[in-house]
């Protein structure tokens, strides 16, 4: 076995992991200032990768175009749902909290069930099958516009939550909350505005992803508990831990898939969850709980 | 009247923290609020601030009846509020926390000209600008909570404990800045533990006790009553 062939695996395991990041990115942004653990969050990924579907099925357009409709479409999800649902349950217990948003990630699925039906379904693009030749090394093209795509709107949230006047008082909000009433921040709609970026930061993930994988309803439930594997890895709350995690999630999938089966890939992923939570309880890159 | 508070509950579940306060705070004046820990005085500072709803009253400042408003609309009406215990972002720097504080539209509007007026009230925030907030001494921290207030463009603010926790030249250098703010046409509603130095500078003051207002008077006048003097005073 060359060292390039294993090189060449790290490297699809590497972009595979920069599209899970962007998925994790959004549960960690929510939790991060919401303290609310968004048990959707795989929903709305595979409602990215529906959205993005249809837009391919129906007008025909190439998945770079339907990112921003499926990011736009999922914020307008997320605000909606934080404004008129979520914000109701802010202050509940936790597992009240847990059990609405189990909840509305039940619906999410059996709609999806509803309106597509259960089987997969993909995307056939032009160039599928093209890749680049670096050395001796092959990287596919759709894996790397996708990790690129997924990377450069992690920076951009970046850049949002440093720079801008409304990222600024969101991180104010998650720092310390009655400073922000004290202030006469618009905590409810900076907490709306926030859940409808991480959702919007999971539904371009959907998009990007449909791009490596097939579409189906059950998926749902697989990419919740990778999201919360990735951040928990990374650390909750941290949006560079979530990069990370996912990196390293993609890399453990892609070594596991090749060296023992596909099927056991989830196996490593959670091999590394508890190895991370007996030595880093609070994740590579967390901070203190 | 500025600000008139009638006849306010208010209920922390089964147990009531407000029991029909009722107090004006004329233009441009000082109002004391004392009284003993867990006399209410918090409460009736974020009721006012919209934090709290009161079960039963009414709220009202200059014409406008603000009660039950959401704490953004009444810091846009033109009050603003020094915290207990601050309530700085810590992990923000200074500068950003100054920015907070000027969200509100009637912040945004005046920006520059605020931003100016507290880096030279204040020129310790101002070599500390890049600094994140929760690094800085608890004097200073305050000084950034009052900054930050300014930075909103408020006609009335309510400062909850502004002395709390500080050295006592410290607490010495937090009423001079009230009084100056005073005497440039600030209104200033004042809850403190010093109630002997809170009572010298302000015009009046009620007296909180289990939610109610047990005494009221002008400054002079409570500082002379036995009662007071020996509840609040030690003497």
């Amino acid at each position: 076995m060359s060292p390039e062939f294993i090189l060449g695996i790290a490297i699809a395991g590497t972009l595979t992991g920069a599209v899970y990041g962007l998925m994790a990115l959004g549960l960690s942004a929510i939790f991060g200032v919401m303290r609310v653990v968004n048990f959707a969050h795989g929903e709305m990924m595979v409602g990215g990768m529906y959205i993005a579907y249809l837009l391919y099925k129906t007008m025909g357009l190439d998945p770079i175009m339907m990112l921003p409709v499926a990011a736009l479409g999922l914020f307008v999800v997320g605000y909606l749902l934080q404004r008129y649902l979520v914000n109701y349950f802010i202050e509940v217990p936790e597992h009240v909290q847990f059990l609405l948003l189990l909840a509305v990630a039940m619906v999410f699925t059996n709609a999806f069930l509803m309106i597509f039906g259960p089987d997969a379904r993909g995307v056939q693009l032009p160039y599928a099958f093209d890749s680049y030749n670096v050395g001796p090394l092959v990287i596919d093209k759709v894996r790397l516009i996708a990790a690129v795509i997924a990377v450069l709107i992690a920076a951009l949230l970046g850049l949002f939550f440093a720079k801008t006047r409304t990222g600024k008082a969101i991180r104010a909000c998650a720092d310390n909350l009655t400073g922000a009433q004290v202030v006469g921040l618009d905590v409810k709609h900076l907490y709306a505005v926030t859940f409808g970026l991480g959702a919007a930061c999971v539904g371009a993930g959907g998009a990007l992803m449909l791009l490596l994988v097939d579409v189906h309803p059950h998926l749902t439930t697989d990419y919740t508990l990778l999201g919360f594997i990735i951040v928990i890895i990374g650390g909750l709350g941290s949006l560079p831990g979530a990069l990370l995690g996912g990196v390293l999630i993609g890399l453990s999938e892609a070594f596991a898939g090749f060296f023992l089966a596909a099927s056991m890939k989830s196996m490593f992923a959670f091999g590394l969850l508890i190895l991370v939570l007996l030595f880093r309880p609070n994740g590579l890159l967390g901070r203190g709980a | 009247m500025t600000l008139a508070v009638e006849g306010l509950d208010f209920h922390y579940g089964d147990a009531q923290a407000l029991a029909g306060v009722e107090f004006t705070v004329p233009e441009g004046e000082i109002v004391a609020i004392i009284g003993a820990n867990g006399a209410g005085k918090t409460s009736l500072i974020r009721a006012i601030a919209g934090m709290l709803k009161p079960s039963a009253g009414r709220i009202r400042y200059r014409d406008q009846d603000i009660t039950g408003w959401p704490s953004h609309k009444v810091c846009e009406a033109g009050i603003g509020q020094v915290a207990e215990g601050r309530q700085i972002f810590p992990t923000l720097t200074v500068m950003e926390n100054l920015e907070t504080g000027a969200m509100i539209p009637r912040g945004r509007a005046r920006f520059d000209a605020n931003l100016a007026r507290v880096l030279d009230l204040f020129p310790r925030l101002a070599e500390r600008r890049r600094q994140a907030a929760g690094t800085l001494s608890g004097g200073e921290q305050q000084m950034l909570a009052i900054g930050r207030c300014l930075m909103g463009s408020p006609e009335l603010i309510m400062f909850d404990e502004p002395s709390l926790g500080l050295s006592p030249a410290m607490a010495q250098e937090v009423f001079r800045i009230i009084r100056a703010l005073h005497e440039q046409g600030l209104t200033v509603v004042l809850v403190e533990q010093n109630v002997a130095l809170s009572l010298k500078l302000s015009d009046h003051a009620i007296v909180l006790e289990n939610g109610r207002i047990a005494a009221r008077g002008t400054g002079a006048e409570l500082l002379a009553d036995d009662r007071i003097r020996k509840a609040y005073l030690g003497l």
